[in-house]
């Protein structure tokens, strides 16, 4: 395809080193205008670090980046941008205190005399970009008041104030429903249409055969080679990118339920959720299914003592408990991994041993210091345990890639042996490899007799790791499901509300 | 060239900064004057520096755990005025345990206001500044307070004895040092400052009582407070009632001079010790050179501008923002 056109943007040779890694080593890449560009590797492979270095925040070490036939030197967001290189980060970066219209035009407000901000004209630019995104709030609103995905499409609506050569999306779905997913997935198509170059980086293999035109594959830092999506499939690719196959079958050993660990009984949070009543024995996974919004959350935080809830009760291995705190949860034996990996899981400048062992840092002592032996010891075990890339553990958790993040995040839950684990879209922005490895051990967990609780909003990933599913809508649990009763469509029906004659 | 070192030592050599800074100034002073390196005022610049670095080990933990305190300077007045004088009615056995009781409950009422009722640290202890002030006032009614028989009592010892030949200050104020470098690196409490200070969200989702933990940050500042009122009673023997006037400013220059972070969660008690000897060295210095102690506040201020610059040059690779 396109083979006697000018690439929109060209990369050649690219290293880029970080103290301890080699984040790239010699990498190719190009993007053709009018092109989907899908970029794949595992969690720490280097696509960030590469279209970071392609959007001017990062200097290669070697390598040239070449535009329009044109060798260029980019050395910050800003020149990028003024060569129509446009980066929609992983990580959110608004400003929060500003409103959706203020952080779209950031940097370039449009003025009137004297320098004053013209708000009119912002204001109205700014609504017909998110009318164009379909977005169902206003530009006037505060950023901080945004739901993560409403954030992600002021993030996107950024990219579409100019005139783009290339727009990088990087994992722009992680964390958007379904329906939010069509709309990007339309104006993907919409700036291809216009002859922009996009690139595309996502976890998600459906995703990235639904959209894309050419597949290049990163490992370790170097190129793995491109692919036309057409002629290609999802093994193929896998094996490139993790070199062996993947295993997404169920685990079907039969299995045997201990005794009640978790029992929920009406347990309401007016507003949030009602009347929610549900139990996990030991040895099993109950997967908790719905729309981003449906109080599944919300449920977790108040078993992990973040909320009071108004009425209900709860037991624990057969008590009624109060659980007042995150510290009485963990002491009665309850682990969240929670939602929000940067606000909620990490201290982002503490190094990636210290946060692992942050819940229980008053048991790892020696007399009254921290026990090196000990906490290194437990570090050790769930890197290994959970193939976490970081070249030590003295490195600070914020320089992790996003994945790696998630993946300390889990260990330290894991690592607190919890007779009820709880984990809150555990595999979210994580590789396909390791998410299937996450499902096998939250199978595994459960085999030793750990009560599990799955909460995700991604079909397939309930229906490989549940033994039971609990299906909400609106702070309400629509229906239980057995693993051996569940179909697509009754789930789907479920969730959205619907209630069908053999619900009731 | 200077840029070029930023660009390659990155974020080492950020860290070490301050000592190449601390370095140069110690060469160009000595080359200024040549009592500057003498034994004897080295010796003299660490005695006068024990007690504004007793208070900095202190602020210095408050500023990890994510607040600030600025009430240490009126702090100072209440506890030097309330054992100075105490020692002549009750003696300096009971005056030092019921000034450190006091000045404890002052750290607990900042404590409480900031760790307890989440209120903002800089207005609390702004506050308090004041506050404080104004109770050292209505104590005093106004009057300095003084020891009378200042040869005949062993409360010297803390201003101006010695051991080992080394001046007791200078003895307290590293010795301090050492314990608080230990309790925030190598003990559990240390470790949940950190985190309370990088994170208070995550803190709490890891289930870490915050609340507690930035209580004792202010109780620890307190007991850091009443240490260096010792030093300073036991050394003047007497008090005016605002004698700490101003040390907050003082203080907190030299914990950021030792680049803790004003934003939580990364800092080193170490290092603000390096922050202070430079403080109490570049303020040395200058007295030799025979400036009036007024140009001290410029140069301070123009010092530790130029640290933060390097600071955060370091640590974005370059000295200038690319952002307009
Ligand atoms: N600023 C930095 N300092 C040090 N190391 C870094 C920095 N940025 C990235 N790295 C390292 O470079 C490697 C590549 O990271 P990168 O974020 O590009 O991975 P990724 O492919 O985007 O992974 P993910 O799928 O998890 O997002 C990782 O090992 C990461 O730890
Ligand atoms: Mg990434």
């Amino acid at each position: 395809m396109n083979v006697n056109r000018e690439p929109a943007l060209r990369l050649q040779g690219i290293v880029k080193t970080f103290p301890g890694v080699r984040a790239l080593d010699g990498v190719d890449f190009e993007v053709m205008p009018g092109e989907v560009h899908a970029l794949l590797g595992e969690n720490g492979a280097g696509k960030s670090t590469l279209m970071k270095v392609l959007a001017g925040m990062y200097q290669p070490d070697e390598g040239q980046i070449i535009i329009a036939g044109q060798k260029v030197r980019m050395t910050t967001p800003i020149e990028a941008k003024a060569q129509g290189v446009i980066l929609i980060h992983q990580e959110l970066s608004l400003v929060p205190e500003m409103s959706a219209a203020e952080n779209i035009y950031l940097g370039e407000l449009p003025r009137k005399s004297l320098g004053r901000v013209d708000w009119k004209t912002l204001e109205a630019r700014s609504n017909a970009i998110l009318k164009r995104l379909r977005c169902n709030f206003r530009a006037e609103v505060t950023v901080a008041n945004l739901s993560i995905a409403n954030q992600q499409m002021v993030e996107i609506a950024r990219a579409l104030t100019v005139d783009a050569r290339v727009v990088i999306f990087d994992e722009p779905t992680a964390s958007l429903t379904d329906a939010e997913k069509v709309v990007l997935f339309d104006i993907i198509n919409d700036l291809k249409a216009q002859g922009v170059g996009i690139v595309y980086i996502s976890h998600r293999m459906d995703e990235i055969f639904t959209l894309s035109d050419r597949i290049t594959v990163l490992r370790d830092g170097g190129y793995r080679g491109t692919l036309n999506t057409a002629d290609t499939n999802e093994d193929e690719v896998t094996r490139l990118m993790i070199g062996r196959s993947l295993d997404l079958s169920r685990d079907e050993a039969a299995r045997e339920f201990g005794k009640t660990m978790l029992d929920v009984r009406n347990l309401t949070c007016p507003g949030l959720f009602e009347n929610v009543s549900f139990s996990v024995r030991a040895g099993e996974v109950v997967g908790f299914y719905g729309l981003v919004g449906a109080g599944r959350t919300e449920i977790a935080e108040t078993l992990f003592g973040l909320r009071k809830p108004t009425s209900g009760e709860i037991l624990v291995d057969g008590e009624t408990v109060e659980i007042g705190s995150p510290r009485a949860a963990i002491a009665m034996g309850i682990s969240l991994v929670p939602e929000n990996r940067k606000e909620q899981g990490l201290v982002l400048q503490m190094n990636c041993r210290d946060n692992m062992t942050l819940p229980q840092v008053q048991d790892l002592t020696a007399g009254p210091f921290l026990s090196q032996g000990a906490e290194l010891a437990i570090f050790d075990q769930y890197r290994d345990r959970l193939a976490i890339k970081t070249p030590s553990w003295r490195q600070s958790a914020g320089v992790l890639s996003g994945g790696n993040q998630q993946k300390i995040v889990i260990g330290k839950w894991l690592s607190m042996q919890p007779r009820v684990l709880i984990v809150d879209e555990p595999t979210r922005g994580i590789d396909v490899g390791s998410k299937s490895e996450i499902h096998q051990l939250l199978r595994e967990l459960a085999a030793q007799g750990y009560a599990v609780i799955v909460i995700s909003s991604e079909m397939p990933e309930v229906l490989r790791v549940s033994d039971r599913i609990v299906a909400m809508y609106h702070g309400r649990i629509m229906r239980e499901f057995s693993i051996d009763e569940v179909t697509e469509d009754s789930l789907v029906q479920a969730i959205s509300g619907i209630t069908s004659d053999t619900a009731a | 060239m200077l840029l070029a070192r930023l660009k390659a030592g990155g974020p080492a050599i950020a860290k070490q900064g301050i000592l190449v800074a601390f370095i140069v100034f110690m060469i160009t002073f000595s080359l200024m004057s040549d009592r500057f390196l003498s034994a004897d005022n080295i010796m003299s610049v660490f005695r006068q520096s024990a007690i504004i670095g007793v208070m900095a080990l202190g602020v210095t933990i408050v500023v990890i755990g994510g607040n600030l305190d600025l009430s240490v300077g009126s702090m100072l007045s209440f506890a030097t005025v309330l054992v100075v004088d105490l020692h002549d009615k009750i003696g300096p056995e009971l005056a030092i345990p019921v000034m450190v009781l006091a000045t404890l409950c002052l750290g607990a009422i900042n404590g409480f206001l900031i760790g307890i009722l989440r209120l903002n640290s800089l207005i609390v202890t702004l506050g308090m500044l004041s506050a404080i002030q104004g109770l050292v006032l209505i104590y005093s009614g106004g009057q300095n307070v003084d020891i009378v028989d200042q040869t005949g009592t062993w409360f010297a010892i803390f201003g101006r004895g010695a051991m080992f030949g080394i001046a007791t200050p200078i003895i307290i104020f590293l010795g301090l040092a050492l314990v608080f470098h230990v309790i925030m690196t190598t003990m559990p409490f240390g470790r949940r400052v950190h985190a309370v200070g990088g994170n208070p969200t995550a803190s709490i989702f890891s289930g870490i009582p915050r609340s507690r933990v930035v209580f004792m940050t202010y109780l620890i500042s307190a007991l850091c407070v009443a240490i260096a009122a010792i030093i300073l009673g036991s050394r003047v023997m007497g008090s005016q009632n605002n004698v700490g006037l101003g040390y907050e400013l003082q203080v907190l220059a030299a914990v950021i001079l030792g680049g803790t972070s004003l934003l939580g969660g990364s800092g080193s008690i170490l290092r603000t010790v390096l922050g202070v000897l430079m403080l109490a060295f570049i303020q040395n210095g200058l007295i030799l050179m025979g400036q009036p102690y007024y140009t001290q506040w410029l140069v301070t201020w123009v010092v530790i501008i130029v640290a933060v610059w390097l600071d955060v040059a370091a640590k974005r690779g370059r000295l200038f923002s690319p952002i307009a």
